[in-house]
């Protein structure tokens, strides 16, 4: 079986600035990977090109072997995702977006999937509230219910506890592991807290300046690095990544 | 192609009209203010002209082809316009959805709603001025399809047009039936134009339907030949629109406009 997401020698340049400059990484069933990085890093311009809404100036995408540029459709089928800058729009209830996007990605049985999604995700009573009505939280879960409708294979995740209480952010942190280990899915995540990092991810890979400097495991990666934290190392990417290359 | 998502772009368009009476007041609204404005103006030119002439099936009827022929682009443009308002671009490109379903989405859903205009028309201007379609004959079919096919690719062109340019945009696109109603002689002859805006004219599919309404209301005869030219321009407009959209669409994904189109950049 191939891996969910194979990502090869991937470029993207705008004019004259590499926002990300030739990464390779994989990202297998049932793996959790970390994309860490400050801003500006290349994380979401990774992100946008996996998910086909930016066009790679050199490289290639696979998502379970299919090709994102010349098989869009098949690659994407199996493949969600939620970012904080892409919530679902305000104007339709929590469960008329879930439907719209059901009939997107074709799901079967929707009725059913939705409202399994609904009691999953605690949003039963916000079914028929408007989303720009909800409270940042409460938009998180929402996007996160529409991120399962499809039960992806690849599902990505763009700092998807930022706006959640650190009850609820527990909470979901342990129900999308749970997902990811019952289905086998493979989770491309980006955060900025590294504790939620050292908690939820099983490899992760940080990007300085468009390029991958460092990748490991994050539990020992700190301690390679003569770090006491991977909050530490995150810091001294961010500010010295020369030193860390030389090292 | 698969129907699901197309109908998807449908059922959020249903669920916002339903859900919003604002978005549903236009559809009945501007039809019935012009058929009351065009209703008396018609009335009162039939007092004072010589009789014989009915304003009624060449003014007010042509008035409210014209509405259709907006309310089709409109269709299109207002359904794209959604997405832009809520700002939904990456929730709706980064899934399987494809342009051609997309589009196709936009199209039915400017079917639906115009035809739901296209039936008030008929109801009230019939019921309050006794304008009755059917005085055009077998030519409505025709008269229709051509301003149909004509409103659907001004509307995709319209949502090219705010895909390059960014949100800001869609301020170009509401006047464009007013821009485009002089040349096509919505009121008058394409005689009574300069040399100029008669070249234009005769480039534009919707001058013939109004050329062919006035011949019909006048007992003469419209050529089969013109109704064809003007179906042929309709559909290679489409076919235009479609190409320029595609091509509007693959360039904001090369660029990086369509993944930070909410910023309102212009790369």
């Amino acid at each position: 079986m191939p891996n969910v997401l194979s990502v090869f020698a991937l470029r993207k340049r705008f004019g004259e600035k590499a926002a990300v400059d030739g990464i390779s990484f994989e990202v297998g069933h049932n793996e959790i990977v970390g994309l860490l990085g400050p801003n500006g890093a290349g994380k979401t311009t990774t992100i946008n090109m996996i998910l086909g809404v930016l066009e790679p100036t050199a490289g290639a995408i696979r998502i379970e072997g299919r090709d994102v540029a010349t098989q869009r459709a098949q690659a994407l089928a199996c493949t969600n995702f939620t970012a904080v800058y892409a919530p679902l729009p305000g104007n339709l209830t929590v469960y008329q977006n879930l439907r719209v996007f059901a009939l997107i990605y074709d799901v079967k049985n929707s009725a059913a999937r939705i409202q399994e999604l609904l009691e999953q995700f605690d949003l039963v009573e916000f079914r028929n509230v408007k989303c720009g009505l909800l409270s940042s939280g409460e938009q998180t879960r929402a996007a996160l219910a529409k991120a399962m409708l499809n039960r992806p294979h690849l599902l990505l995740l763009d700092e998807p506890t930022a706006s959640l209480d650190p009850s609820k952010a527990r909470d979901i942190r342990a129900q999308i592991r749970e997902l990811a280990r019952r289905d086998g899915i493979g989770v491309l995540w980006t955060s900025h807290n590294m504790v939620e990092v050292q908690e939820v991810c099983d490899w992760v890979l940080f990007l300085s300046r468009g390029a991958i400097l460092l990748e490991g495991d994050p539990k020992t990666l700190p301690r390679e690095h003569g770090k006491s934290s991977l909050e530490d190392l995150f810091v001294s990417v961010a500010r010295e990544p020369l030193t860390l290359e030389a090292g | 192609m698969r129907w699901h998502p197309v109908l998807a772009i449908v059922l959020r368009q249903f669920y916002l009209m339903r859900g919003s009476p604002a978005r549903l007041f236009p559809l009945v609204m501007w039809v019935a203010v012009d058929i009351l404005l065009w209703g008396f103006i018609t009335k009162y030119l039939a007092s004072i002209a010589a009789p014989g002439f009915n304003f009624v099936s060449t003014l007010l009827g042509a008035v409210l082809l014209w509405d259709f022929f907006g309310r089709v682009m409109l269709g299109v443009t207002t359904t794209f316009f959604e997405d832009v308002w809520s700002r939904n671009f990456l929730n709706i490109f980064a899934t399987p959805l494809s342009i051609a379903e997309y589009v196709t989405g936009l199209v039915l859903t400017s079917v639906i709603t115009s035809s739901l205009a296209l039936v008030m028309m008929f109801v009230l201007a019939s019921a309050a001025f006794g304008l009755s379609f059917f005085a055009y004959g077998v030519m409505l079919a025709p008269f229709l399809l051509v301003l149909f096919l004509t409103g659907i690719a001004l509307g995709i062109f319209g949502a090219a047009i705010v895909l390059r340019l960014g949100p800001a945009a869609e301020w170009l696109i509401w006047p464009i039936p007013a821009l485009v109603s002089p040349f096509v002689g919505v009121f008058y002859p394409l005689a009574t134009l300069p040399g100029w805006m008669q070249t234009i004219a005769y480039a534009l599919a919707p001058s013939y339907v109004f050329e062919g309404v006035r011949a019909i209301v006048a007992g003469a005869t419209f050529p089969a030949i013109h109704l064809l030219w003007a179906a042929s321009l309709s559909a290679l407009y489409i076919v235009l629109a479609v190409a320029f959209f595609v091509r509007v669409y693959r360039r904001a994904v090369r660029t990086g406009l369509l993944a930070r189109y909410s910023a309102e950049t212009v790369s």
